[in-house]
Order: C-alpha cells, then structure tokens, then sequence
C-alpha cells in the first residue's frame, strides 16, 4: 500500500497526502480516495478536493469528528483499488496559429524548436487531468513534453482572453475565463469549458485529453457554433482502469 | 414595476453575498460567501429572512441607493457607520439610522451609507431578500469567475437590484442586543498542514509575533506585515487545495490568511489555520488591524464552533422590539386599511 500522511488543515478539513511530487500513480492514489470516499456517501463529509498528490477532504466537525474520519481513510485506504478511476478521453481542438499563441515566438527562442515542432510536439501525447483549480473548469493537465515545460514569462499578463491554452511549467492548461496569466500562451481552445449556469466543466480529474490542431478558419468555425449553442463536444471514449 | 434599490453610489466594492457555494470546489469554483457570516446572519434575523438570504456586503466605504418599492425592510449590521434617510435626491441632510437595526424605508427615499469604522464590513439585508437567480445554489458574487450575485461583479451606479418583496411587512422594527463584533486582535489557529516545512523555532515565531493587516488585503486574503517567516525546505510545494483560514507563507515570508473567496487550490506552505469559529472575527478585520495568533487544538477548536453554532441557532432571541415611531393618523390607517384588504382578499 502506498505510504500517506494525514494531516490538519484546520478544524473543517484534513489532507491525506500521498507525496510531494506530480505523479500519475500518486494521482491514481487521489483520485481512487476521493471515489471511495464519495461513493460511501458518509454523513459529515462536505466535499472532497482531489489535488495533484494529495485529497482535501472538507467535512463538519460538529457531525464527524477529525478522529472518527481519520479512521474512515484509514479504512477506505486499506481497501483502496486504483483499477477504478474512471474517465473519459476528450479530443479538444487548438489553435495554434500565432494571432492567439502570443508566446510561440518566445516559446521558440526558450526551445530552440521551430513553431510546427512546438505545435507537434505539444499536441503529441494524451494528456492526464491531474485536477481542477485557479478558475472553474480549469484542469491542470500534463505532462508537457520535457523540452516544452517552461516557467512563468519573466513579467505576467494582467489578462489574456478565455480559451488560451498555455504551458505552466510540466502542465498545460486551458484557462476557460479572462484572467490574469504568467505562463505562456500557445494557442486558443474554441470549446467551452465551463458553464456556469449549469455549474458545468467539460473536463473532471481523471479524464484524459489530445490536443487537436486547428486551423484559424476551424477554429472561428467552432466558436460561433459554440456562441450559436448548437456545438456538441462528446467525449471520444469512456475508460476505467489505473492512470497510464 | 418590480420591486428594486436603485444603487446611486456603489461605495468601495459592495456585493451580494450569502454564505457561498461549497460542494463545486474540486471543479475549481471558490466557496467565496460573506466575510463576517455572523453579521450577515444577525442583518437576516432582524428582517425575518432565513439565515443563508443574499445580502448586501459593503467593504470600508458604504453604498448609497434608492427605493424603486412601495416600501422596504432593511438591516445594517457590521462596522459603525454613518448611515442616513434622506426624503429623496435633492435632500442635502437625511435621518440617522443606527447600526444593528431593522428600519422600514419607503418609496423615492435614499439610504446613505458613509465610511466604516471598526470592521471592514457592512451587511445591508433587506426583508425577503433579492429576486437573483441563484447560481450552484448560491447568490454570492464571485468576482473572479463572473459568476453569482448582481452581474457576477460588484454593484455599479445604475444597477437595479430586483427585490422579492413589494413591500415591508407590518410589524414592528428590532436591533439586535449584545452580538459581539468588537475587534479582536487574538486568533486561535491549529498546526498545519505543511507546518513540517518550518522549524519548531518559526513555529514559535510565527505564534509570538505582531502583525499588522497590510494594504493589499482584500476578500481573497489578508496580507499581514510583521516578522517574516523562513521556510526550512523551500517555498515551493506541489499545489494543493487551500481551506479558508489557511495561513499560507510566500517566499516573502509574510503570513497571508486566506479568506472566503481563496482560490480552491495553491501553492505555498501552509503553517497553521485559523479555526472556523473565529473565521467572521477575523474575516471582519479593517486594514491596519494589529493582530496575532495563538495555537490551539481540534478539540478546543470543534467547542468554539459549537458555541458558536449554538448561539447563531438562537439570534432571533436577541432581537429587541424597539418603540415604534409615533405614525401619523393617516399613516396609520393606511397601513390598517392595506391589512384589512389582505384579510378581505384571502376571505
């Protein structure tokens, strides 16, 4: 069994956490937990918040005592099966022409790879969504391939549009409102990916995705269907079983 | 013409909010919801609304607005405040209201709220609250998800908040009695959960020192100046998710308290974390606030959220009746006449 620690993050919520590192089979580790516990439905239990290695589980004290849900993970942990994290592989157009890759310029001097290089090499593997954070709908999704994962631009922008699609280090992340950014932006997702109104992310932890270039025409395409509300996104396929 | 307030002046930042929206945290949505819960709980009881109605917060300058309803129920709970009834527009002097009350207000008047003094926060409900759509189950307004409250941002001059109710009730007004809001400088926190990234002697430096509330706070954190904290191993930790109270320590070392609209997840060590009970105390405090904190335990901490829960359950019995304004005759019978023709209505 995997060591973890748990630990007081206040008298509302606990962490069990499994390490210190961005790791898939720590991840596999979280999110198995965070199922486990959320199946058993346990009352005082508020919500669980699945991070990249460890889970926050909020709860009320007053209905369940930090002692009596320690032993709960204690429990749920010795019964824990990583071979049920269930997800859904998603194939989620980009553009990456430079109108909105701002930074594939900058990108290219880091690299010293050529704009296609970075477009395919960026779009090569399925990424892992690890967790949601920062902004609704925002999935921290990796790994970047080793020779992209860059750190933050040396000055941050105060806002850079919904939809910019950037690379945060090991991850990429698609940023579904304006917000401020410090990472570089490499291209633009014309899909929603969040719906406040019906509290709705397109992407869950677990869930796998493929980066499909577009071109400028596909993607203002995509886009006003998507205002139009007549663009379906439906996950390519269904899976269960351990992170790969 | 529905129901509404008009916002003539929306004050420093004033926004809806209720107690926020737990339960979407792992999708990346902030809890957010009022500072001062307590506050917000008292300003509800005084006008009969469930605890969890969406009211106004205003933070270090007041809003001021119109009444667009045949007359409306409102609250104030919070800082001092200089807060006044003018007949209308034009009028340059307006009636004093105090805090901690209930006060009817009537059609074209305007409610003038000053600077706060004290608290950083001000809650203004209104009886039956705001007609806002709820947004996962929440009216609070998250400034950075442009989601929930009015427009998903703070009030602007020009805004027309809708309002459920028409007009006020009739029933007589009330304040509320011995609700302590008074300033506290001393925070109870427990250990964690990175604490393992400071040595026992910051630990102790951290429990021991005076900090001030910097200028940079607001509702996602409060930023304190005063002894900075060294790290042991580094300021950098693979994000995790953040609870509100969490005292995170940036490279700068400077402790920031994370409050009701934190980010759901994070990257610094967390050294400690204020307990629940004393989350609206601290939640309440203006800039330039000195204050410190001092170690306690889960079982310390679940007492004082029980004592606390327990004298929220029973608020309304510290609403007092206060001695209703001497109406005039006319007044009076129109208020007689608007309840007989509800009787007659309902016969």
């Amino acid at each position: 069994m995997l060591d973890y620690r748990v630990l007081s993050a206040g008298d509302t919520a606990l962490v069990v956490e499994f390490g210190n590192r961005i790791d898939r089979e720590l991840s596999t580790a979280v999110l198995s937990l965070a199922r486990g516990l959320d199946a058993e439905r346990i009352a005082g239990i508020v919500e669980t918040v699945p991070t990249f290695r460890s889970l926050m589980v909020h709860y009320e004290p007053l209905v369940l005592s930090a002692s009596a849900l320690t032993n709960l993970i204690h429990e749920q942990m010795q019964k824990l099966t990583t071979n049920e994290v269930v997800g859904h592989l998603w194939h989620l157009p980009v553009c990456y022409d430079p109108r909105f890759a701002i930074d594939l310029d900058e990108v290219a001097n880091k690299t010293a790879l050529s704009g296609s290089q970075i477009v395919e090499r960026h779009s090569g593997p399925v990424y892992h969504v690890y967790m949601l954070g920062f902004l609704p709908g925002q999935a921290y999704m990796g790994e970047v391939p080793t020779e992209l994962a860059l750190d933050r631009l040396a000055t941050p922008r105060t806002k850079i549009p919904a939809g910019s699609l950037a690379i945060a280090a090991t991850m990429s992340c698609v940023f579904p409102l304006e917000t401020p950014c410090g990472w570089h932006i490499i291209g633009r997702c014309p899909i929603p990916l969040w719906d406040s109104q019906r509290a709705c992310s397109l992407l869950a932890p677990a869930d796998r995705v493929l980066f499909v270039p577009v071109s400028a025409r596909e993607y203002e395409t995509l886009v006003t269907r998507a205002a139009q509300g007549v663009l379906k996104i439906e996950p390519v396929a269904e899976f269960a079983g351990a992170v790969a | 013409m529905t129901p509404a307030l008009r916002i003539l002046s929306p004050g420093l930042s004033t926004t809806v909010q209720d107690f926020g929206r737990p339960g979407f945290q792992r999708l990346g949505v902030s809890v957010g919801g009022a500072l001062d819960s307590v506050a917000l709980r008292a300003a509800n009881s005084l006008v009969g609304n469930p605890p969890n109605t969406g009211a106004l917060e205003a933070v270090y300058i007041g809003p001021s607005f119109a009444v667009d309803a045949t007359d409306v129920r409102l609250s104030f709970v919070g800082a001092d405040a200089a807060i006044e009834i003018l007949a209308d527009a034009d009028a340059s002097h307006g009636e004093p209201v105090s805090p901690m009350r209930s006060v009817r207000v009537r059609r074209g008047q305007i409610i003038r709220v000053g600077s706060l003094r004290n608290a950083s926060t001000l809650y203004i409900a209104v009886e039956g609250g705001f007609d806002i759509e709820p947004v996962l189950g929440s009216v609070s307004t998250d400034g950075r998800a442009r989601m929930g409250g009015w427009q998903g941002r703070a009030l602007m001059a020009g805004d027309v908040l809708p309002l459920r109710c028409a007009t006020a009730t009739t029933r007589d007004e009330y304040r509320i009695d011995d609700l302590d809001l008074a300033a506290r400088s001393r925070f109870r926190a427990v250990a964690g959960p990175q604490s393992d990234y400071f040595s026992e002697a910051e630990i102790e430096r951290f429990f021991a020192g005076k900090y001030i509330v910097g200028a940079g706070s607001n509702r996602m954190g409060m930023r304190l100046e005063g002894p900075p904290i060294r790290h042991s191993r580094g300021f950098n930790i693979v994000s995790d998710a953040i609870a509100t109270g969490a005292i995170q320590i940036p490279g700068n070392g400077q402790p920031i308290v994370l409050l009701a609209d934190r980010q759901t997840t994070g990257g610094y060590p967390k050294i400690a974390t204020v307990i629940s009970a004393d989350l609206p105390a601290i939640g309440r405090l203006p800039i330039g606030s000195k204050i410190s904190f001092e170690p306690t335990t889960l079982e310390e901490a679940a007492a004082a959220r029980q004592q606390l829960c327990a004298a929220l359950e029973n608020i309304d019995d510290r609403l007092v009746r206060l001695a209703p304004p001497p109406a005039t005759v006319g007044s009076r019978l129109l208020e007689c006449n608007l309840i007989s023709g509800v009787h007659d209505a309902a016969a």
